[in-house]
C-alpha cells in the first residue's frame, strides 16, 4: 500500500507543477493588458507603464512565473487589479460558499443514487426498475438551471420555505447557512444523481453476473446476501470514477447555479475576473479549481485501492 | 433409497423445451459421471438440483434429496440446502472467486450462513477445509487473496468452499476443464479422495468421456436435454446399446487416416527458428534500476517441413503462446532467428516483411469470438489477399473464395452469409478456410479443436488431415490436449519454462518418452482404454 501511495502523490506534485505552468502561459498570451483597462481608454501611456511596472508586469516571464508560484506556495495569491484587495481574501470568503455547496451536491446525489441504483439492479425489468430508469432519464434531460428556477418557484414563492437567493454568511448560523444552500444543492445534485444511479445499476447488474455472484448463490447465500456481500463492493468500482467526476464538475461547473441563485461564490468571482481582465483572480482561481481537481482523483485512487485489493500490489 | 433421485424432470425456459424426462440418481460415496457436448443439457440438470435456474424457467417431475422433494421446498429451505447439503464447484476457477475478498472469509462464509458459529470459530473450519484441499497453512494463509493463487489453487479454494460443511452431495461441472493436464490430474484425485472420506455423493459433469471412465462408478450419457443411456461404468462401456454413446466413443479416440507418403517436396524445410529468445520486461521496481525482464522463450530452436505436422505441448505459462507469437511475428524476438521457406522472417530489431507473411497463417481457439460479426463470410476469409501486391479481383477472387469454402467442406453459397448463421464447428471450418486462401507453406493451429465437441472435432481433425496431404500444408499443432496431438501430429515437440525438453516423431515420445516431464504430463492424461482396462482389472481381482 505505501508505494502505492508514494507512487500517486508524486504523481499529484507533477500533475500540479504542469497544470501551474499551462494556466500561467495560457493566461500570458491571452490579449488584454491589465493596466490598459484599469486605468481606461483615454490613459496617457506613460501611466499605463508607470502601473504595469507597479504591477510587476514589466519582469520577464520565467522571474513572474516564480514569483507566482512561490507566491502561491506561500497562500500568497497576489492583489487583485480591480477590487485592490489581497486575492486570497477574495477566494477565502467565496470559498466557503462554493466548497459546501459541492460537498452538499456531492452528499444528496450520492444519498440518492445508491439507493436507488441498488434497487432498480436488484428489481431488474419490474416496473419499479422501469420507473426509475424513466424518471433518470428525465432528469439527465432537464437542464439544471431550468430546474433550479420550477425549485425556486415552488419551494421559494408558492410554498415561501426557502428564500429564492442569496446567501446570509455563515456567521447567521449554520441552519440559515445550510438551507441558504437546499435549493442550489438539489438542483446541482439531481442530474447528477441521475447519472450516478443509472452507473451504479448497469455497474451491479454486470457484477451479478460475474461468476462469483452465482459462487456466492451456490453457498447458500440468498439473493439479497450475494448482492450485498459479494456485488456491491465489486461494482463500486465504476461508481467511484463517476463520482471524482462529478465532483470536479459540481466545484467548477456551479457558474450557471450560482448565478441563478445570487450566491457568493467561486464560479461568479472567477466569471466577474474574466470580464474586467482581473487575470490574476483568474489565474489564482483556476489553479485552485485545478488543485482541487487533482485532489479529488488523488482520492478516488486511494479509494480504488481500499475497495479492491488487486490494485494495491499491481501498481505498486 | 439413493442419496439424489431425479425423476421424470423436464424443464423449459421461456416454453422451449431444455430438459425431457431425466433420470438420474446418486448413491452416497459414489461418482455418478454426467457425460454430453454442449448443449446436451447436463449443467442445467446440476442448477435444476441447485433450484438455481434462469428466470423463465419451469420445471416438473421430481427432484428428492435423501429423501426430500425439492419441489416443495421455497426458496429460504433452498438457501438452507445449498452449501450445507449440496455444494457445487464449476469450470472457471479464474473467476469464480470474489476477487475482493480474500480466501479465508470466503471459505468461512459457508459455516457463517448456515451455522451459528462465531466468526473465529468459522475461520477456524475454514482453515480445516483449506488444508484438506490440500492448501496448507505456510503458503496459503487465510488471509491471500484470490489474484495470488493460480487456476488449480483456486479451484481447491472453491472445492473448501464446497465441502467445508461436508455436504452429502457434491455437483462438479468440468471441473477441471479449464485446468492442465497435470493440474487436472490432482484435482480429480482430491475430489475422489474426498468422497471416500466423507461418503459425499459427486455428480461429475464432463465432456471428457476418459475423465469419467476414470473418475465414475456410474455413468449418465446426455443428448439434446435426454439421459440416452446410463448405468455401471463398464457395463455401459461394454455394451454402448445407443447408438450415440457409440458415436461418442468412436469421436473420442479418433484418429484421421494419414496418407502423406505421397507428398513430393517432402524434406524442404518450411519454418526454421533457431535460437530464439523472447523477453517480457518485468514491471519497474525502483526509478533508479532498469526493469528486470521474464524470459518467456528461452533459446528455441526447431524445424518444420514440407507437409509435415508438428505438435507443441506444454502446459499454461510454458511459453507456447509466447513461441507462437513470435512465429506469427506478431511480437519480435530478442534473440535469434525465424526463417520461413529459407528466407530470414524475423530476427532481433527486424520484423517481418510483407510479402513473407501470407506464408504463415494461424487459426485461433475460439471460433466464436475470432471473426468481425459485421461482414459476410466471402469478405471474411478473402481478408488475407491485402497481403498480396496484386491481390485477385472480379472473378478471379470469387473462384478463390469458393475453393477455399469448398475445401473445408462448405458451399460457395455460404460466402454470402455471416457468421453468425454457422455453428462452431462450420465456423472453424471458416477460419481454416481464412488461413488457406492465400495457399500459405505454415498453418499455426493454436488451439483450434479445443473448443470443439468431440464429434465436432473428430470432423476437423479429418479436414485438417486430408489438407495436409492433398495440398501439403506443414501445420504447427499447438495443444494442451496431448490425445489430440498423438492423433494428427508427426513429430512433437514439449515445451516446458521456455524451452523444448524433448523431440521426437510422435508415436515414439508417446510410446518411451525420455524427460521426466513428459513422462509426468502423459501420466496425468486421462486415456480412455486404459483407463477402462484398468477398471476392467480391478473388477476381476475385486
Amino acid at each position: 500500500m505505501l508505494p502505492f501511495l508514494i507512487k500517486r502523490l508524486v504523481s499529484l506534485c507533477l500533475s500540479l507543477v504542469a497544470a501551474s505552468l499551462v494556466i500561467f502561459f495560457v493566461i500570458e498570451v491571452v490579449p488584454g493588458d491589465p493596466a490598459s483597462f484599469m486605468l481606461g481608454m483615454n490613459a496617457e501611456p506613460d501611466t499605463v507603464a508607470a502601473l504595469r511596472d507597479s504591477l510587476g508586469l514589466n519582469a520577464s516571464i520565467p522571474l513572474r512565473y516564480w514569483q507566482w508560484v512561490s507566491g502561491l506556495l506561500q497562500g500568497e495569491f497576489g492583489t487583485s487589479y480591480t477590487y485592490k484587495v489581497p486575492v486570497r481574501e477574495l477566494i477565502a470568503d467565496r470559498i466557503w460558499v462554493s466548497l459546501p455547496l459541492a460537498a452538499l451536491a456531492l452528499l444528496l446525489s450520492t444519498l440518492i443514487a445508491f439507493p436507488v441504483g441498488v434497487i432498480a439492479a436488484a428489481r431488474r425489468n419490474s416496473p419499479t426498475d422501469v420507473s426509475i430508469m424513466g424518471v433518470t432519464q428525465l432528469g439527465i434531460a432537464v437542464p439544471n438551471f431550468w430546474f433550479a428556477m420550477l425549485l425556486v418557484m415552488f419551494f421559494a414563492i408558492t410554498l415561501r420555505w426557502f428564500s429564492a437567493g442569496g446567501f446570509p454568511g455563515w456567521d447567521a448560523g449554520l441552519f440559515a447557512g445550510l438551507k441558504a444552500l437546499t435549493l442550489p444543492a438539489v438542483a446541482l445534485a439531481l442530474p447528477q444523481a441521475s447519472i450516478l444511479a443509472r452507473v451504479m445499476r448497469s455497474s451491479l447488474l454486470d457484477t451479478l453476473g460475474e461468476d462469483f455472484v452465482r459462487t456466492a448463490r451456490a453457498k447458500g447465500l440468498s439473493q439479497r446476501q450475494a448482492l450485498w456481500r459479494h456485488a456491491l463492493r465489486n461494482a463500486l468500482i465504476p461508481v467511484l470514477t463517476i463520482i471524482g467526476l462529478q465532483f470536479s464538475f459540481l466545484l467548477a461547473g456551479a457558474i450557471i447555479i450560482e448565478n441563478v441563485f445570487f450566491l457568493p461564490g467561486l464560479g461568479r468571482l472567477v466569471f466577474q475576473g474574466i470580464t474586467q481582465r482581473d487575470l490574476i483572480v483568474v489565474k489564482s482561481v483556476i489553479f485552485l479549481l485545478v488543485f482541487a481537481v487533482i485532489l479529488v482523483t488523488f482520492i478516488v485512487d486511494m479509494t480504488y485501492a481500499i475497495v479492491d485489493p488487486r490494485l494495491r500490489r499491481a501498481r505498486a | 433409497m439413493a442419496l439424489l433421485e431425479i425423476d421424470k424432470l423436464s424443464l423449459s425456459i421461456r416454453d422451449i423445451p431444455i430438459l425431457r424426462d431425466v433420470n438420474l440418481s446418486v448413491e452416497a460415496g459414489q461418482v455418478l459421471g454426467v457425460v454430453g457436448e454442449s448443449g446436451s443439457g447436463k449443467s442445467i440438470t446440476a442448477m435444476a438440483i441447485m433450484q438455481l435456474l434462469p428466470v423463465g424457467a419451469q420445471w416438473t417431475g421430481s427432484v428428492r434429496l435423501d429423501g426430500r422433494g425439492l419441489e416443495d421446498c421455497s426458496e429460504k429451505d433452498m438457501c438452507g440446502l445449498r452449501g450445507n447439503d449440496i455444494g457445487m464447484v464449476f469450470q472457471e476457477p479464474m473467476t469464480a472467486l470474489n476477487p475482493v475478498q480474500t480466501i479465508g472469509e470466503q471459505v468461512a462464509e459457508t459455516i457463517l450462513v448456515h451455522t451459528g458459529k462465531s466468526r473465529r470459530e468459522a475461520l477456524q473450519l475454514a482453515r480445516q477445509a483449506l488444508n484438506r484441499v490440500d492448501l496448507p497453512e505456510e503458503q496459503f494463509p487465510l488471509d491471500r487473496y484470490p489474484h495470488d493463487l493460480s487456476g488449480g489453487q483456486r479451484q481447491r479454494v472453491v472445492i473448501a468452499m464446497a465441502i467445508a460443511l461436508r455436504p452429502k452431495l457434491l455437483i462438479a461441472d468440468e471441473p477441471t476443464t479449464a485446468l492442465d493436464v497435470t493440474t487436472q490430474a490432482q484435482i480429480l484425485k482430491l475430489l475422489k479422495g474426498l468422497v471416500e472420506q466423507d461418503g459425499m455423493g459427486l455428480i461429475l459433469i464432463t465432456h471428457d468421456l476418459a475423465v469419467v471412465a476414470e473418475m465414475a462408478d456410474h455413468i449418465a450419457i446426455m443428448k439434446d436435454g435426454e439421459v440416452v443411456e446410463a448405468g455401471e461404468t463398464l457395463d455401459l462401456f461394454r455394451r454402448m446399446e445407443h447408438p450415440y454413446t457409440k458415436a461418442l466413443f468412436k469421436a473420442s479416440s479418433h484418429i484421421p487416416v494419414r496418407n502423406a507418403a505421397h507428398v513430393a517436396e517432402r524434406g524442404q524445410s518450411v519454418l526454421e527458428v533457431s535460437k530464439v529468445v523472447r523477453d517480457y520486461p518485468l514491471p519497474r521496481r525502483s526509478l533508479f534500476k532498469a526493469p528486470g525482464h521474464f524470459r518467456a522463450v528461452d533459446h528455441v530452436t526447431l524445424s518444420i517441413n514440407r507437409g509435415e505436422n508438428v505438435g507443441l505441448v506444454g502446459e499454461s505459462g510454458c511459453g507456447k503462446s509466447t513461441l507462437t507469437r513470435a512465429i506469427l511475428a506478431l511480437d519480435s524476438v530478442q534473440g535469434g532467428e525465424i526463417r520461413l521457406d529459407g528466407s530470414l522472417f524475423s530476427t532481433r530489431g527486424s520484423g517481418p516483411d510483407r510479402d513473407m507473411r501470407r506464408h504463415v497463417q494461424v487459426v485461433f481457439q475460439d471460433p466464436y469470438s475470432s471473426f468481425n460479426p459485421r461482414h459476410r463470410v466471402g469478405r471474411l476469409i478473402s481478408e488475407p489477399f491485402f497481403l498480396l501486391d496484386n491481390p485477385p479481383v472480379g472473378e478471379e477472387r470469387q473462384r478463390r473464395i469458393d475453393t477455399a469454402l469448398e475445401n473445408v467442406g462448405l458451399e460457395a453459397a455460404d460466402a454470402q452469409k455471416y457468421i453468425h448463421e454457422f455453428s462452431g464447428g462450420q465456423r472453424q471450418r471458416i477460419a481454416i478456410a481464412r488461413a488457406l486462401i492465400i495457399e500459405p507453406s505454415l498453418i499455426v493451429l493454436d488451439e483450434a479443436v479445443s473448443a470443439l465437441d468431440v464429434s465436432i472435432r473428430a470432423q476437423i481433425l479429418d479436414l485438417l488431415a486430408e489438407l495436409s496431404d492433398r495440398l501439403a500444408i506443414s501445420y504447427l499443432f499447438i495443444s494442451h490436449d496431448l490425445s489430440v496431438v498423438r492423433a494428427i501430429t508427426d513429430r512433437v515437440l514439449v515445451m516446458k519454462s521456455g524451452q523444448i525438453v524433448e523431440e521426437g516423431p510422435t508415436e515414439e515420445v508417446f510410446l518411451n518418452p525420455r524427460h521426466s516431464y513428459t513422462r509426468e504430463l502423459l501420466a496425468a492424461t486421462p486415456i480412455l482404454d486404459e483407463a477402462l482396462k484398468a477398471r476392467e482389472a480391478r473388477a476381476q481381482t475385486g
